[in-house]
């Protein structure tokens, strides 16, 4: 175990850095990027200023090393557009989207895992038919769309839930719904199809001949072998709607780093950009680094390989 | 099933003949597998339908989709009960008085296009990388899994919407961001399929006839993974049609005047409260395009290996 947790450690340290060394060179896309920063009515000398202050007249390496070295201290540097510290703003805007992520997750765990169970217990019923089809629709369904609808029809037509903002617990219900029903799907079909499969294995036939109550050896017994795979998958997807939240974010208005995102997307901010690909990405490593852990943890044979 | 008498498939001497003559041939199988699949066949015939709407736009589509003429903006689609519904633009039009259903057939091109060209770029790099890992492993897997590793922790949305807006946004380079930033999931597929297949009997016996190596992939690996290609093919081109309609939505995707789904949503957007049928219109296109996309992906699962079904 501790030789395979180093190993993917290891690995995880190493994505890190080819990410940062990606997510740096984004100011090298749009060409010269002091020149970017000056406008177009800068003159030569005023460029040259820009290049020497920002460091951008050192060679591309230097600057790279540079700047790690700083970020892993927690400094990604100043915004220009903002005049402010780009770790500020981060860890300001994280706690509303995590907050976000984690009830789009919570909704599409509550809706998925009894979809799945109830859809293992009685295969090819109504009910399974009914969950494989809202599967499908589910993912035919653009998020944008989907919460637009969920704007209009809940927000202004019956008025139930407040439509922008993150005044009250009321306002996460929609951008939850949206974000987070996007990836019930995966999640019901795991749980569907590692509920058949251990509902067919014999330590179940088992519990059954022994008398225990239907519900014990689903619960007890099946569900929790059934879920293990999707532990893992929950935490990649809880990665994936991070970054994904940034279109809920801007169509609700929450003031978090999806929206921080599109804000400094719009006004060409490149640090906070910067930033923020690099701060995702690394929760995205953290997460499957920990869903690795857990699940060598529980399946010895993923240990040894 | 293939007999009509069921004491012909028994014990009978000779029966063995006359229930292989009575016995379907492989097409006639697939065939009935095809058409039997109801999903399979409304995904098909939904996709073939959307896609002759976007060749032959110019002679379905009543208006020019740019076409201005303000006086007549907002008129509403014709099962609204509005003395302005007219039969002349019967999904209305929108805020410059553009007419609807004539941008919303051109929209089709768009959307297809990007799906179709992404999905193919995507499709070489991930296949590539994919069945390079799975047939040589060691080293070489241990590398692809890295890259792979990599793109994966890479937030899509965001790196998609800030490349385009740092390189300028242009129908190509949407086209070429989304296609080089979409294809694990090929890599993904294309390795476990090639790694199931690499130490089969069949290709050990091309490569003790000497076949090259590029020989086996082509003729031995290939045609038979070729299914799998072809599902995760349909599940890109559906990822990269949502993901240019969300970047056309959020203003950095399909610039305007183009006639884009996303777009088209985008610009409703602020009269969805009186107008709600100029985002549901676009919506629900591209809501039927995905599911059938989406549709025959499932389908073509089912067809081509019905022991994995769901």
């Amino acid at each position: 175990m501790f030789i395979y947790a180093c190993k993917r450690f290891g690995v995880a340290v190493l994505v890190a850095i080819t990410v940062s060394l990606l997510s740096f060179s984004l100011i090298y896309l749009s060409g010269d990027p002091a020149m970017a920063l000056a406008g177009e009515s800068a003159t030569s000398e005023d460029i040259e200023n820009i290049r020497r202050v920002y460091g951008y007249d050192q060679p591309i390496m230097v600057q790279y090393v540079d700047w790690l070295s700083r970020v892993v201290q927690g400094d990604f540097g100043r915004s220009h557009y903002l005049k402010r510290e780009v770790a500020e703003v981060i860890f300001e805007r994280l706690p509303t989207t995590m907050l976000l992520g984690a009830c789009a997750l919570g909704f599409a765990i509550l809706l998925s895992i009894p979809l799945g169970v109830l859809a293992a217990i009685r295969p090819n019923t109504i009910i399974d038919r009914l969950a494989l089809t809202l599967a499908v629709v589910g993912q035919a369904l653009p998020s944008f769309w989907f919460a637009l609808i969920l704007i209009f029809w809940l927000g202004i037509t019956w008025r139930l839930l407040p439509i922008t903002g993150t005044a009250s617990w009321q306002n996460f219900i929609m951008p939850a719904v949206a974000l987070g029903y996007y990836v019930t799907p995966a999640i019901m079909r795991l749980t569907r199809a590692g509920m058949l499969e251990v509902l067919s294995s014999d330590y179940i036939r088992t519990a059954r001949a022994k008398g225990l109550k239907p519900a014990t050896v689903l619960f007890k017994h099946a569900l929790r072998n059934a879920i293990i795979p999707v532990v893992s998958l929950a935490a990649v997807q809880f990665g994936f709607m991070l970054g994904g939240s940034i279109v809920i974010e801007t169509i609700f208005a929450i003031n978090g780093l999806g929206f921080l995102a599109w804000e400094t997307i719009q006004r060409g901010d490149l640090p906070t950009m910067q930033a923020i690909v690099l701060v995702l990405a690394c929760f995205y490593i953290v997460l499957t680094f920990l869903a690795d852990m857990l699940n060598a943890f529980l399946d010895p044979r993923i240990r040894v390989a | 099933m293939s007999a009509p008498n069921p004491t012909i498939n028994g014990t009978l001497a000779g029966a063995p003949v006359v229930a292989q003559i009575l016995e379907p041939s492989p097409g006639a199988i697939l065939r009935r597998r095809i058409f039997g699949h109801v999903g399979l066949v409304l995904g098909g015939a939904f996709l073939v339908l959307i896609i002759a709407m976007a060749l032959l736009a110019p002679f379905l589509a009543p208006h020019d989709p740019l076409d201005q003429e303000l006086s007549r903006k907002l008129i509403p689609p014709i099962w609204h009960d509005s003395p302005k519904a007219t039969w002349e633009h019967p999904l209305g039009t929108d805020l410059f008085g553009r007419d609807y259903f004539s941008r919303l057939i051109y929209g089709s091109q768009i959307s297809l296009l990007i799906g179709f060209a992404a999905m193919l770029i995507s499709g070489v790099i991930g296949t590539t990388l994919g069945v390079l890992a799975g047939y040589f492993g060691g080293r070489v897997d241990m590398v692809v899994n890295f890259i792979i590793t990599t793109r994966l922790s890479m937030p899509v949305v965001l790196v998609a919407l800030a490349v385009v807006s740092l390189i300028g946004n242009s129908l190509w380079i949407v086209i070429w961001v989304l296609g080089l930033l979409i294809w694990d999931r090929f890599a993904v597929v294309m390795r476990s399929s090639t790694q199931q297949m690499r130490n089969l009997d069949y290709v050990a016996a091309a490569q003790a006839l000497g076949c090259s190596t590029f020989r086996i992939i082509v003729t031995e690996i290939m045609p038979n993974i070729l299914n799998n290609l072809i599902v995760v093919a349909t599940v890109e081109m559906a990822h990269a049609i949502l993901l240019e309609a969300a970047l056309s939505f959020l203003g950095l995707g399909v610039q305007p005047p183009a006639p884009s789904w996303g777009l088209m949503i985008a610009e409703g957007k602020g009269f969805m409260f009186f107008q709600p049928w100029l985002i549901g219109i676009p919506g629900a296109a591209l809501f039927i395009l995905i599911l059938s996309i989406n549709l025959l992906g499932d389908g073509v699962r089912d067809v081509t290996a019905p022991e994995n079904q769901n």
